[in-house]
């Protein structure tokens, strides 16, 4: 049954994504195919984080191979967290993206999407369970293959222009990767993380910094960490809303998911990271600042998504549990909060026919209600009280304030400024967007299912974020929980590498269970 | 650690740095093959880290274990070939495309980067 559990979130949508393309004469049927699998592969998510968060670790070794050597699935509790919220807010996105039309198809667009989206979702599943180096980069290649096709779907000359930039930079980022995982495995002779999370430390000084310094470059491509960024505000705007969105949320999600296992579980560090540090208080302020400066809706949202990868960054090069646990939140908030911005900007944009900003000041108004949910995105995003953001605001800033130290307290400044230039971002889209001022047309009153589907898909997308400020208090302790894992490697590496009892498949989990209480005992006791 | 025999060092080091170059060109077709040439180097690069060569390990025909070649980085590398392939495939469709829209296959300026360009030269 676990087995079942941990290998549906990539299968299913593999086998229905070619289920979807032999039925590709029939939109109806691809669209329920879709959302059908979405769904499916969402409540095991959920099973799976009830699951890992009673019971710790839960491992299957692929084809019963035992764990250095074989191919090795891994959901923990941070893993079934982030899976459970990119595959809501995947599914929301494609309710949205129905609604549209299937990103905006004329026909041809329709016999395609569906399938790529779904192996979009395979990679992303991937991508959180794998636990190995090299499964990693299979599933960040069956991510980025999908996300190529999506962002190039029916490109006209200036989709075609960005899909180029956005392409040729993660192809090198891909081959990057590689390098790093055939030099991982000439020094150390093994792929699999926790049987690396042993074997790294005992690498030369040199040779450790060499490799963490590169894997955080190819995931900090990923991830649009400044300087690295310059690829995603120049790819992402140009695509249609929900191809947007689901990039926007998902995709640097996992990049920052990636730089966050390996970081913590190969390189463990007692002190704060100075480059990381850096990295994150550079990405803040690059981010928002060119965020302000923008006159196109999308880039300026592009813009904001990169500053706040910023506050992820900083949780993480703190080292600490209360760090962790904020990057943790923060990633939750934010990949159902981003995606709902696009989505509004998609609604918007798709009404006012402009995205730029002083022609949609002219233009006739959204309705009220949509400025309602906008405003309840934007202050979340902002960090007011008590939406989600503040939440996971509040928990790194304390991380933050508990490290003490210059480099803490100037890393405080930014990401405090960052929240205001944040919030005066938003009040520029807000003011000429959704102000009613004189000489504007009427509000535009649309109708149709269609609308009914993307309104409620939007809406969906925002409940999520005001869900984790609702459940303010098991989320933030589930985070907790999730960091202090990362901190404390053994649960992982016990639940992945250690005795099993004889009788196969799927034994790994009972020993598992007994190395997480145990290794909770001991953490209480300190 | 393995340590790799420096003819093939030498030519992982020349085809990185051959691709590099190339992906640094303004032409697409330079750009793909800049990909397709990386590509090896760094398929070349995990097959290395196999360490020295040796005895075929799933047949069982040499005797000492010891003998045998790793055959992980062996397996890795046909995985990450297949991936390259599929992607050189994918990324021929996308120029081809680019040509076919733009007329040429250079990588031109970002459009908004020249925006900003001209405004900042105007004041």
């Amino acid at each position: 049954m676990i087995d079942w559990l941990l290998t549906a979130p990539v299968l299913l949508p593999v086998l229905v994504a070619g289920l979807s393309l032999t039925v590709w004469r029939s939109p109806g049927a691809q669209r329920l195919l879709g959302v059908g699998a979405l769904t499916a592969v969402l409540v095991d998510a959920v099973a799976l984080l009830f699951l890992t968060d009673r019971r710790g670790p839960l491992v299957l070794d692929v084809g019963d191979w035992p764990a250095p050597a074989g191919i090795t699935v891994v959901a923990d509790r941070l893993s079934a967290l982030l899976l459970t919220v990119a595959l809501a807010v995947a599914l929301a996105v494609l309710v949205f993206a129905v609604g549209q039309g299937s990103a905006e198809g004329r026909g041809t667009v329709q016999a395609p999407f569906h399938p790529s989206y779904l192996l979009l979702a395979a990679g992303v599943s991937l991508a959180f369970l794998a636990g190995d180096l090299f499964n990693l980069f299979v599933a960040f290649e069956l991510m980025l293959a999908a996300s190529y096709v999506l962002i190039n779907l029916d490109a006209d000359e200036n989709r075609i222009r960005a899909g180029m930039t956005y392409t040729i930079t993660s192809l090198l980022s891909s081959l990057l990767f590689l390098t790093a995982v055939g030099l991982i495995y000439g020094a150390t002779g093994t792929v699999n993380l926790a049987d690396l999370g042993n074997r790294v430390p005992d690498l030369p000084e040199g040779l450790r910094t060499v490799f963490s310094l590169l894997l955080l470059i190819v995931f900090g491509i990923k991830a649009a960490m400044v300087p690295l960024h310059f690829w995603l505000p120049d790819s992402y705007p140009t695509a249609p809303a929900p191809i947007t969105a689901v990039l926007a949320a998902l995709l640097t999600k996992v990049g920052l998911y990636a730089m966050v296992r390996t970081q913590t579980l190969l390189f463990p560090r007692t002190e704060p990271w100075t480059p990381l540090l850096v990295a994150a208080a550079v990405t803040l302020l690059v981010g928002v600042l060119g965020a302000v400066a923008q006159q196109d809706l999308n880039r300026l949202l592009s813009f904001v998504l990169v500053g706040h990868i910023g506050y992820m960054l900083f949780g993480l090069s703190l080292y600490s549990v209360t760090g962790l646990a904020g990057t943790v939140l923060y990633a939750v908030h934010h990949i159902a909060v981003q995606a709902a911005l696009f989505l509004i900007a998609g609604l918007v944009v798709g009404w006012s026919g402009s995205a730029k900003l002083p022609r949609l000041a002219r233009a006739a108004p959204p309705p009220g209600w949509l400025a309602g949910v906008f405003l309840i995105a934007a202050l979340s995003l902002s960090g007011i009280p008590p939406l989600s953001g503040f939440v996971a605001k509040l928990v790194l800033l304390q991380a933050g304030a508990e490290q003490g130290g210059a480099a803490a307290f100037t890393l405080l400044a930014a990401a405090l400024l960052t929240s205001l230039l944040t919030l005066y971002a938003m009040a520029r889209v807000w003011r000429a967007v959704f102000a009613t001022g004189s000489g504007r047309p009427p509000a535009v009153r649309p109708r149709g299912a269609g609308v009914r589907l993307m309104v409620g898909a939007t809406v969906g997308s925002v409940l999520i974020g005001v869900l984790v400020a609702v459940g303010a208090g098991p989320v933030a302790r589930v985070g907790e929980r999730a960091a202090r894992d990362l901190i404390e490697r053994d649960a992982y590496q016990e639940a992945v590498l250690g005795p099993r009892s004889e009788d196969g498949a799927g034994a790994g989990n009972g020993t598992a269970d007994v190395g997480t209480d145990a290794d909770r005992e001991e953490q209480e006791n300190r | 650690m393995t340590t790799p025999d420096l003819t093939t060092a030498v030519v992982v080091g020349g085809l990185f740095a051959v691709g590099l170059h190339l992906l640094l060109q303004r032409s697409l077709t330079r750009l793909l093959f800049g990909f397709l040439v990386l590509g090896h180097g760094a398929n070349l690069l995990v097959l290395l880290a196999a360490g020295p060569p040796g005895e075929p390990p799933i047949t069982g025909e040499g005797q000492d274990p010891a003998a045998f070649a790793d055959p992980l980085p062996q397996a890795m590398a046909l995985t990450a070939i297949v991936i390259t392939f599929g992607i050189t495939v994918l990324l021929l469709a996308m120029v081809y495309r680019s040509w076919r829209l733009l007329g040429d296959d250079e990588v031109r300026d970002d459009v908004e980067d020249r925006r900003l360009g001209e405004e900042t030269g105007r004041r």
